[in-house]
């Protein structure tokens, strides 16, 4: 088992300037081996511009991003996935004309060895079902073929194999931009449950809600983003719901440590 | 430590007596369509059913057959082609003018080199300057059948051209005879359905066309898809124009002119979804055949041209209403 306070992804003073607008000023961020970290913040703190920036869709003016201690710079999206962060997205991204098999693998296909797969460039289709049913049994997903269509499944399904893709190649950071956004109750709790399974594999997940009792029900550490910056972060068996709002909307101050980066 | 499974329910039971979904099936409604025609004109004529005319309505298909094919896979990146037929045609004048000079192989060579440049110039344009695909093929569909009449002088050009006219030979046992572009036909839609079903090019199809935000997040390369998919176009309508030589050894610019909505005909009643990403081109392959069993069996019974039209027109809508009806259960 890894130090749980061995940091994994830490950004210091980040800067993102859109003209007039400063979407991050200076922001901090800190995520633990082996927690889920919420980051929460009102509408325009400026979260999502910090995730794209740890996800590698959107480059910092200034500041920087290290991993495991050393710095690293995301140009794109595919970058930070060579670092192995993988991002689940709000908005159900995959595609439903396809298999199970070929959401997982989309984008990362294997080919077949030997002729079939070097000159006519054959999917090895047989071995992608056999590890999708592997990753999907891993997070205890019970999905019974890889071969069902996804516009076959439920919501909760559908995000199910989103969250499938990013855990079987997100070997050390999965973001999640509000992954029941478009989900029902039962479904949500669903969604919860997987990121719990990841937690239990050790891996660290960053959480991004606007849902309290979500992130009281799963987080470890509350990450709270108020006017492009990091505001403090709380830990949830201290802060009750209504603080924690408090705190996002800046009805409240954070003590110094928590200010600090928290315990 | 929760060891709680996530529990996917699963779908719910079918009675025995619920068989709506087989109708739900995409394959279904066309494969249903197609037998029941060649049933109705089976019993409507005596000959429809004879290896003379079954071969005559392969024949009769080849054509909009291989251009329905690369208008599938357009139509699932949720794209059209509305100059498809042209390219064609241009295609089959470049190869009639030019193997005087050039000779067979050469002729082949240069149509394919035009055909694939337009497909370029059509991709380029799709993907890069994301503009509308309806708008540039209307575009490129205008001025490519514009640069045929320039260019063969309004004029026809009878073709002898051994290699050029290859397609037009014919294969068989007895009576059960055809030609060899039907052989092409099948062999295009083969390789596509390879493409589309057993690559990774050709799962990026339906990814760009079914959730291009996902596509992209997955490091998909759109611009890339879609510029293949309408370079592959232009192949294809390079393949149907030596095809359509060897059913017709004559040139000419006022050919094929219903072309490129006959393929949408035909992929549409195949039950290929004109938003993208769902589909395939076995529907299409049954939805020409419904359009030529269709044309061929009203001919063998008596109905005019003009009436064939007008059931087709209605077949497209049907099949339209269907896929928006699937879609909308589906959501």
């Amino acid at each position: 088992m890894t130090n749980p306070q061995t940091v994994v992804l830490e950004a210091h003073n980040l800067v993102k300037r859109y003209g007039s607008v400063t979407a991050i000023n200076g922001a901090e961020f800190e995520l633990r081996a082996g927690e889920v970290l919420a980051v929460i913040g009102d509408n325009g703190a400026g979260k999502s511009s910090l995730i794209k920036a740890l996800s590698g869709a959107l480059v910092p003016d200034s500041g920087e991003i290290r991993m495991d201690g050393a710095p690293v710079r995301f140009k794109t999206t595919l970058d930070a996935r060579h670092h192995g962060i993988e991002t689940v997205y709000q908005d159900l991204a995959v595609i439903p004309a396809l298999d199970i098999a070929s959401n997982v693998f989309l984008g990362r296909e294997l080919r077949k060895k030997g002729f079939m797969g070097t000159v006519l460039r054959q999917l090895d289709k047989p071995r992608m079902r056999t590890e999708s049913m592997q990753h999907l049994s891993d997070l205890k997903i019970g999905i019974k073929s890889a071969t069902q269509t996804v516009e076959t499944l439920s919501g909760g399904q559908r995000q199910g194999v989103a969250v499938v893709r990013s855990a079987a190649f997100g070997k050390r950071v999965i973001i999640m931009d509000e992954p029941t956004a478009a989900l029902g109750v039962k479904e949500s709790g669903m969604v919860m449950d997987l990121i719990r399974q990841i937690r239990e594999r050790g891996l660290p997940v960053i959480l991004i809600s606007h849902d309290m009792p979500h992130v009281f029900d799963v987080a470890d550490r509350i990450h709270v983003h108020r006017l492009g910056k990091r505001a403090g972060v709380v830990d949830p068996k201290v802060r009750s719901m209504a603080e924690v709002v408090a705190l996002m909307t800046g009805a409240m101050e954070p003590t110094e440590e928590e200010r600090n980066g928290g315990a | 430590m929760t060891t709680s499974t996530t529990q996917i329910s699963p779908a719910p039971p079918r009675s025995r007596r619920d068989w709506t979904w087989v109708a739900r099936q995409p394959l279904v409604g066309p494969l249903a369509a197609l037998i029941l025609a060649v049933i109705v004109f089976s019993i409507g004529s005596p000959r429809f059913l004879s290896p003379y005319n079954l071969s005559l309505i392969g024949q009769q298909s080849i054509v909009i057959g291989i251009l329905a094919v690369a208008q599938t896979i357009v139509i699932l990146t949720a794209g059209i082609d509305l100059s498809i037929g042209a390219i064609a045609v241009l295609g089959t004048i470049v190869m009639a003018k030019t193997v005087p000079q050039v000779g067979g192989v050469g002729a082949l060579l240069i149509a394919l080199v035009v055909c694939v440049a337009i497909g370029a110039v059509n991709g380029s344009l799709v993907s890069f300057l994301r503009l509308p695909p309806f708008i540039v093929t209307l575009g490129t569909f205008t001025a490519v059948a514009a640069a045929s009449q320039l260019y063969a002088g309004s004029a026809t050009y009878p073709v002898t051209s051994p290699l050029l006219t290859f397609f037009g030979q014919d294969f068989g046992i007895g009576a059960w005879r055809t030609t060899l572009g039907v052989g092409v036909l099948i062999l295009v839609y083969a390789v596509c359905f390879y493409v589309l079903h057993q690559t990774a090019g050709g799962q990026h199809v339906y990814a760009v066309g079914g959730n291009p935000t996902a596509a992209r997040f997955t490091g998909i390369k759109i611009n890339r898809t879609l510029l293949m998919v309408y370079i592959m176009t232009g192949v294809i309508a390079m393949v149907a124009a030596w095809a359509a030589l060897g059913r017709i050894p004559n040139a000419d610019p006022n050919a094929y002119q219903t072309a490129n909505l006959d393929t949408i005909t035909a992929v549409v009643i195949g039950g290929t979804s004109l938003f993208g990403g769902r589909g395939s081109v076995v529907g299409t392959l049954i939805g020409t055949l419904i359009v030529g069993v269709l044309r061929n069996g009203l001919t063998l019974i008596g109905v005019d041209n003009l009436y064939q039209n007008i059931a087709t027109g209605a077949l497209v809508i049907l099949a339209v209403a269907f896929d928006q009806i699937a879609r909308r259960r589906t959501q």
